[in-house]
């Protein structure tokens, strides 16, 4: 007996505990992992989510079930992302962390150091625009038009800028290589 | 995609593939829940209570119905608990509209603990049936009562209720000890939670997380679900000889994944791709190997060659190691000590009472020149049994019997004091070895798997060696299990059935309890006038980078006695059609170098005896002659060992082995079943079979667990 997620969403915004806790179990994760992919460290991530979380129990109600709920989600996700990263910490200082997120495998490690770093630093590079992009299509494999729905932009702004973003990573992989 | 894309992606894939920490998902949802509760309570107040007594029932009907091991009788007891319960909820309900005014009131100022235990206080005083704190008295009716007690306190983070322990005193771990089910565990939990040191959520939402308690423990019951850990790899690509001639990895003999995979399918579901370690799979066999005749080199290689079964233009080599069995008058001492993890998520049908049968088993394995001592962890951990010859098997068994299970999991601090009595014991030519059992479900003093890494690493140099059993699911944290025993000289095993029990700890009791030898790597140099192509089957977490192989100071998988440990290989021959990738255009051949001759490759592997520092090798060239001509005429333990891996392929995903289907599974393995004394090949195809109409996933939102019953 399971249930969607637009039963679960309904029966929750019109008070419905379980199916609450349910929806929140069911897709924690996710907002955990792209918040995690957004911030570049887990303590900001668990923040984020958590906001994400109690946001939520407000914004269920808004939900209309013309869109999927998980991309409407990531919406919520991203904004709440955005709202975290304006009052704080710069671009450098949260991915700085990036550098010391694997360090404890074992027999990679140097090379997922070199990943990371390496990371850290084309993120770095990419204005928040891109980036986002370049989060959802990516990292969380959405499609384009997905991508622009959570954007709130066209379908065509996503396609031009994950060209963008293969540029600047592709120039960066030169810099790297030339050094 | 272009390079940097696919750097790009693997890189965030990898930077976040970190499961989110429990606790931080716990606090979210109580903390969100609270907020909900908030929010819907104006407009149902009187509703709200009245859900929140189903819920309760619901979570009681559970705690009843769902448990097997209880009685009718008990059950019955159980029903006219509700009606206590429903007392309760009325007296409860009442306290707590007190409560949330003194709450709002004093929210700043005053610490939530004391808040949480005058609330308790005050309860015990509205209360007029005492039960809930009654230790002696076995009554089913204490439970709701005690329940109650922790709807009052606000739900303390893990961590905190593990400082601050037990309050009321030992009677709440001996009610924990005796009903069975999650419910219990949580008694002592959030009992001791009431004390928790100031915790600033607490303060933010006390309110709210009063109202959520009793949802916390309905959720609690289907949350153990989905919820074990594994460590994510990919599979082995296929590589090319031109580029990557040798490949080397370090000998794997766990077994933990094959049981861990046959619990799920036993239970209905397709285990998690993670979950599946392919090498774990073969190598839970006891495979008919040639068997080494001395000591000294304690192993011998069986190597064949054999076409593909899933693609004929591949072929399979296969490399078989067997180690020294030694003879009962060569078993040396044993300094042993148990380390048994009895805390609150032990408390489980297949997990504490299947500990205490599968230590019981091993205790009968052992003589009078043997020693064992038993540690257990719960909150605190404690020295149950100082070390205690064999003989004196009654006094063994009694403390056995006495382990109830309770509390919060402070696994690292057990593990110091089991090491600690493992060394005040330790005898150079005795086997020294600590056998942790536990879930690895670790939540206080030292979580971090790092860390513990690094004090096992420490204790291997000193020559105790460790095992660990795996038990349970639901929560069952592999990650860290095979973290302690691949660096703590140890091998893992998951024991899901007391058979399982005895295959390890009677039956290979000589290969979990003596080393013969440790640190084994195995490299293979392929050589490229052959062999365009190899693919190492499974092993993933098992890699070693080439220069690892001389380096004496790389850890790597340990043999015992009587183990068998097979590699298979996939190769694609220079020419032939089997090769997945193109030659080069623009490439010049490359001589063909004349030391060749026949061989297609070179094995070496290398080894340390068990008290020894420097390592010892052995080769072995692989020549055409070892080839079979079909798969029908290849060795039948190549066979049945080549079904297993296709088996642990198709779970996987099944990207390397074509149309090979469960049923081409089961037809292989038939015809290569042999004598099978102890049915573990008939059950392997019994397990194909389950696997042909498992569902992909485990059910979830059921509120029972979907634990195999026994």
């Amino acid at each position: 007996m399971t249930m969607t997620d637009l039963e679960l969403v309904e029966q929750a915004s019109q008070g419905d505990r379980d199916a609450f806790q349910r929806l929140l179990e069911r897709h924690y994760d996710t907002i955990y992992r792209f918040a995690h992919r957004f911030a570049g460290n887990a303590h900001d991530a668990e923040d984020i989510a958590q906001d994400v979380c109690l946001k939520l129990v407000d914004a269920l109600g808004t939900f209309r079930g013309n869109a999927r709920f998980s991309t409407w989600l990531y919406r919520v996700v991203l904004n709440a992302a955005r709202d975290f990263a304006r009052k704080g910490t710069t671009r450098a200082a949260a991915h700085k962390v990036y550098g010391e997120v694997r360090e404890l495998d074992r027999a990679d490690a140097v090379e997922n150091q070199a990943r990371a770093s390496w990371l850290s630093e084309a993120l770095g590079a990419l204005e928040p625009g891109l980036r986002e992009t370049a989060l959802l299509v990516v990292a969380e494999e959405l499609s384009h038009a997905q991508a622009a729905e959570i954007l709130d932009c066209a379908e065509t702004t996503v396609s031009w800028r994950m060209g963008e973003v293969r540029k600047k990573l592709k120039s960066l992989a030169e810099m790297v290589h030339d050094r | 995609m272009t390079d940097e894309m696919k750097t790009f992606q693997k890189a965030l894939g990898d930077a976040a593939k970190d499961a989110p920490p429990k606790d931080a998902k716990a606090k979210a949802l109580a903390m969100a829940m609270a907020a909900f509760d908030e929010k819907f309570e104006s407009r149902a107040q009187e509703s709200a209570a009245a859900g929140r007594l189903r819920g309760w029932a619901s979570a009681l009907h559970d705690t009843i119905l769902g448990r097997q091991s209880m009685t009718i009788n008990q059950a019955l007891a159980g029903g006219a608990s509700i009606a206590v319960l429903a007392l309760g909820i009325a007296t409860a309900t009442y306290v707590q509209r007190d409560i949330s005014r003194f709450g709002t009131d004093l929210d700043a100022p005053s610490p939530p603990a004391a808040d949480a235990k005058s609330m308790m206080e005050t309860l015990r005083d509205a209360e007029t049936k005492p039960e809930g704190r009654n230790a002696g008295a076995p009554d089913p009716a204490t439970e709701p009562n005690a329940t109650i007690a922790h709807d009052m306190a606000a739900p303390p983070p893990r961590e905190e209720m593990a400082k601050a322990r037990q309050p009321y005193g030992a009677p709440q771990a001996k009610i924990g000890a005796r009903a069975p089910g999650i419910a219990m565990g949580e008694v002592d939990n959030f009992a001791s939670g009431s004390a928790a040191k100031s915790a600033p959520v607490a303060r933010k939402r006390g309110i709210g997380m009063l109202r959520s308690m009793p949802d916390q423990a309905q959720s609690q019951i289907y949350r153990d679900q989905g919820r074990d850990k594994f460590e994510r790899f990919d599979e082995n690509p296929v590589k090319l000889v031109a580029e990557a001639p040798v490949s080397t990895f370090s000998i794997d003999v766990d077994t933990a994944s094959y049981s861990f995979v046959r619990a799920a399918l036993n239970a209905g579901h397709l285990p998690q791709k993670a979950a599946v370690r392919v090498e774990e799979l073969i190598n839970y066999f006891p495979y008919d190997y040639a068997r080494p005749k001395s000591r000294s080199i304690p192993f011998e290689p069986s190597i064949s060659l054999m076409p593909a079964p899933w693609n004929a233009d591949k072929q399979l080599l296969h490399i078989g190691i067997a180690g020294y069995e030694m003879e009962p008058a060569q078993k040396p001492k044993s300094n042993l000590v148990f380390l048994i993890d009895s805390s609150g998520s032990m408390n489980a049908p297949n997990k504490l009472p299947l500990v205490k049968s599968a230590m019981k088993l091993l205790l009968e394995t052992l003589d009078e020149n043997d020693t064992v001592a038993i540690v257990t962890y719960a909150g605190g951990a404690g020295t149950l049994l100082e070390p205690t010859s064999a003989k004196q098997k009654a006094k063994i068994l009694s403390a056995l019997d006495g382990l109830g299970a309770g509390g919060s999991t402070a696994g690292a601090e057990g593990i110091r004091q089991a090491y600690q009595l493992a060394e005040q014991g330790f005898e150079k030519d005795a086997v020294n070895r600590v056998i942790l059992s536990t879930d690895g479900d670790f939540n206080v003093g030292i979580t971090d798997s790092g860390e513990l890494k690094s004090f096992v690493e420490r204790k291997r140099e000193a020559g105790i060696f460790l095992s660990v059993l795996g038990f349970g699911m639901g929560n069952y944290n592999d990650a860290l299990m095979q973290t302690l025993a691949q660096n703590g000289n140890g091998t893992a095993a998951y024991i899901d059935t007391l058979n399982e029990a005895r295959k390890v700890l009677v039956e290979e009791a000589g290969s979990t309890l003596f080393t013969i030898a440790k640190d084994v790597k195995i490299q293979v140099e392929f050589n490229p006038d052959r062999i365009a192509e190899y693919r190492l089957i499974g092993y993933e977490t098992r890699a070693l980078k080439r220069q690892d192989f001389n380096n004496d100071k790389v850890d790597a998988g340990d043999i015992g006695a009587g183990h068998r440990v097979t590699a298979i290989y996939e190769l694609s021959r220079k020419g032939g059609t089997g090769q997945a990738v193109d030659d080069l255009r623009y490439r010049r051949a490359p001589k063909p170098s004349s030391a060749a001759g026949d061989e297609i490759a070179f094995l070496k592997i290398r080894y340390k005896l068990p008290q020894e520092a420097a390592s010892k090798l052995i080769t072995q060239p692989v020549t055409g002659a070892q080839a079979s001509p079909t798969v029908k005429a290849a060795p039948r333990e190549a066979r049945f060992a080549s079904a297993v891996a296709a088996f642990g392929q198709i779970l996987k995903g099944g990207r390397n082995t074509d149309a090979f289907s469960y049923d081409d599974v089961i037809a292989l393995a038939q015809g290569a079943k042999g004598d099978d004394a102890f049915g573990y090949r008939a059950e392997f195809i019994t397990l194909v079979r389950l696997a042909k109409s498992a569902a992909a996933l485990e059910p979830l939102a059921s509120p029972a667990p979907a634990q195999p019953r026994r």
